[in-house]
């Protein structure tokens, strides 16, 4: 059995200007110790959909529907008492923004002993102490005195350390990381990659890496989900993904990362247009006003997520068909524009 | 830090003087009346006033006068004495400064304990019918003059005049040395008059603030760390929203003590420091008039500098050393 099995997630927000759908109906299920990379513009819908999974997007103003079963539970029905008690415990969350996600006016110290004081019945210094492990762990140098450090006394790459151990520090089953190193530098975007990395493999958790990089999934993602306009259009292994990709919106996203295998030169292809509007979504295929490849059928029947090889484990929602969208990926590769070599490349390094 | 506050407060001092030198300008350029011939009674000859003047020291250039006055501060701490009570200046304001002093740390209390729990609860049920019907409500309280408030409040609860006289009214103030009920039992009306409209004040700053404060990110964190709700509001979100209310507290405090309570005072004919004030203005009485401002003007800076200090214990992120 799974560990999480999100199945149909709705999320939409009323606001003023109306009802805006930001996941409509995505699915997807995370293996004990396997990482599933979830990837897509901004606005796509991803960090409402893992928001919305600890229940974080609650209020009057969204309609939430499906399931998100987290071994056995609906995280979407139990009781806020019953999710307060798995956030931050079994299931824990890092964010984009370290230095906005830190509480400027605790110090450090005391906020990842709040977090273990939460969920353990342990003494006040059973816990300063633990906080003090877990910083040591996730590297933070002279790890002691700077527990008694405010948040704007660290550098962006530490401050996601100190995100990374408090969320950490209770052990969780899954980890959700939203965008973990975005807002870093990035050489500091790599060594915490890389702790991620480390940490996975140490305590054996699952996680969830939320990110608009594709580099970033290739080195650390077991599954990856393509994600646009709050609908799922492409969900494979990272080897599937990267090697014969079939949407697409997917194919877009990789033409738009920077080759070290190909001249300076050349150009990215960006995906051209604008993120459609989540409160009038286009009709039939989102992604048709967009897509190069669009044909009639497009822009009035939607595509339901289908397997399309890769052993039952590739799906992708796509109206052309599978010989078409073979010959056009095969064309594509070949042409001196978007392809998966450096994907490929940097997919063999994370490898090992 | 030490070298901030010394440096505060050498500032301080020069705003003093420059307090001192603007209110000597004021009163001579326009004077509220003559004080000589205030002094003389009304069937004095130009003489009489004249030797009024002369004993004063009214008669001597407004330069010399001010050098004087500053030096028997500075050396003696004499404010001279007033024209109208003969008595000293700095003993008279410190007889009225206990009745200002009750009626502002009482009322500071009680607009604290009004506003504060009202401002969280507006923030946490925003747009809610409790939230909209107590900001309505703050509205009123805040545009509502305070005389009238006072006026109203004595026509309803007062002893003497009410409709339901269940308090002390108007003239009763009695000082703290007099037992502490016979010194609130009169104070529970001003006091609630002169909190009401903070109170609505308070309540509002601290809502808009804390709904600022409950979007931010590490609001987030703190729930997703599975903090229970009352406990992201009452730590995480409260300590983030006070810090910018406690600055505001200082300097209203500075300002109730420098004589600004002076329409409660006056309609419940409690003896502070406005209604000195006041009375000094109405008589020309220079010596007075100086006296309360540069007191006033003490309470101002001091308090500034105690919210600009506790603002460095209360955001770690002040630090002053490289100001």
């Amino acid at each position: 059995m799974s560990l999480l099995e999100v199945d149909n997630l709705r999320v939409a927000f009323d606001t003023e200007d109306g009802r805006v759908q930001a996941v409509d109906g995505i699915s997807f299920s995370v293996e004990k110790g396997k990482t599933l990379g979830i990837v897509g513009e901004s606005g796509c819908g991803k960090s409402v959909a893992s928001l919305t999974m600890l229940g974080l997007t609650r209020s009057m103003n969204s309609r939430i529907e499906g399931r998100v079963e987290f071994e056995g539970r609906d995280l979407l029905s139990i009781p806020e008492t019953d999710l307060e008690a798995i956030r931050g415990n079994e299931v824990s969350m890092i964010f984009q923004d370290p230095l906005s996600s830190l509480h400027p006016f605790f110090k450090i110290g005391h906020q990842l002993s709040e977090a273990v004081l939460t969920h353990r019945d342990v003494s006040k210094g059973e816990a300063a102490k633990l906080a003090v492990e877990m910083l040591d762990l996730v590297g933070i140098p002279n790890a002691e005195a700077r527990s008694h450090s405010y948040p704007h006394e660290f550098s962006g790459g530490m401050r996601q350390r100190v995100m990374i151990a408090m969320a950490l520090i209770n052990d969780p089953k899954l980890l959700i990381a939203d965008e973990p190193t975005t807002a870093l530098d990035v050489t500091t975007q790599a060594q915490i990659l890389g702790l991620i990395d480390d940490l996975q493999e140490e305590l054996g958790m699952s996680m969830i890496l939320i990110t608009h990089d594709l580099g970033v999934v290739a080195q650390n993602a077991d599954e990856i989900a393509v994600m646009y306009a709050g609908q799922i259009v492409e969900r494979s292994s990272v080897e599937e993904l990267f090697f014969s990709p079939q949407h697409p919106y997917t194919w877009g996203l990789l033409g738009s990362i920077p080759r070290i295998d190909r001249s300076s030169e050349e150009p990215l292809i960006p995906v051209t247009g604008q993120p459609p509007s989540l409160i009038h979504p286009p009709g039939g295929c989102r992604f048709h006003p967009r897509c190069p490849y669009v044909q009639e059928a497009c822009s009035t029947e939607q595509p339901s997520l289908e397997t399309t090889g890769g052993g039952g484990t590739h799906h992708s929602a796509c109206l052309l068909s599978e010989t078409e969208r073979k010959a056009l990926w095969a064309s594509l590769e070949k042409s001196p524009d978007p392809a998966s070599a450096i994907a490929a490349a940097e997919l063999k390094v994370a490898r090992r | 830090m030490l070298e901030y506050i010394l440096r505060r407060v050498l500032w301080g001092v020069a705003m003093l003087f420059l307090v001192s030198g603007v209110i000597f300008v004021i009163f001579y350029l326009l004077p509220s009346a003559d004080p000589a011939t205030l002094r003389a009674g009304r069937q004095a000859s130009p003489d009489q006033i004249e030797r009024i003047r002369e004993s004063l020291g009214l008669d001597r250039p407004v330069f010399i006068q001010y050098v004087d006055y500053m030096k028997q501060i500075f050396f003696h701490f004499d404010f001279g004495y007033s024209y109208q009570y003969e008595t000293s200046v700095s003993s008279l304001i410190f007889d009225r400064l206990g009745p200002t002093a009750s009626l502002t740390f009482g009322a500071a209390i009680l607009w604290l304990l009004m506003g504060i729990p009202i401002g969280i609860i507006s923030a946490v049920r925003a747009r809610s019918l409790l939230d909209r019907s107590t900001m309505v409500i703050s509205l009123a309280l805040i545009s509502a003059p305070v005389f009238w408030l006072g006026l109203i409040s004595l026509y309803l609860f007062a002893d003497d005049i009410g409709l339901i006289p269940i308090l002390p009214g108007a003239g009763s103030y009695e000082p703290l040395s007099a037992g502490p009920i016979a010194w609130a039992g009169p104070l529970i009306l001003p006091w609630t008059v002169l909190a009401a409209a903070s109170a609505a004040v308070y309540a509002r700053y601290l809502r808009s603030d804390m709904i600022d404060v409950m979007g931010e990110d590490y609001i987030r964190t703190a729930r997703a760390k599975g903090l229970p709700e009352r406990k992201v509001v009452m730590k995480h979100g409260v300590r983030s929203a006070i810090t910018p209310v406690i600055t505001l507290l200082g300097l209203d405090i500075g300002v109730l003590l420098a004589g600004n309570a002076i329409l409660t005072e006056s309609v419940f004919n409690i003896p502070g420091v406005g209604r000195l004030v006041l009375d000094a203005i109405d008589k020309a009485d220079l010596p007075l008039i100086q006296g309360v401002t540069l007191f006033g003007a003490f309470f101002i800076v001091i308090f500034n500098l105690v919210v600009d200090i506790a603002y460095a214990y209360l955001d770690p992120r002040v630090r002053y050393d490289d100001l």
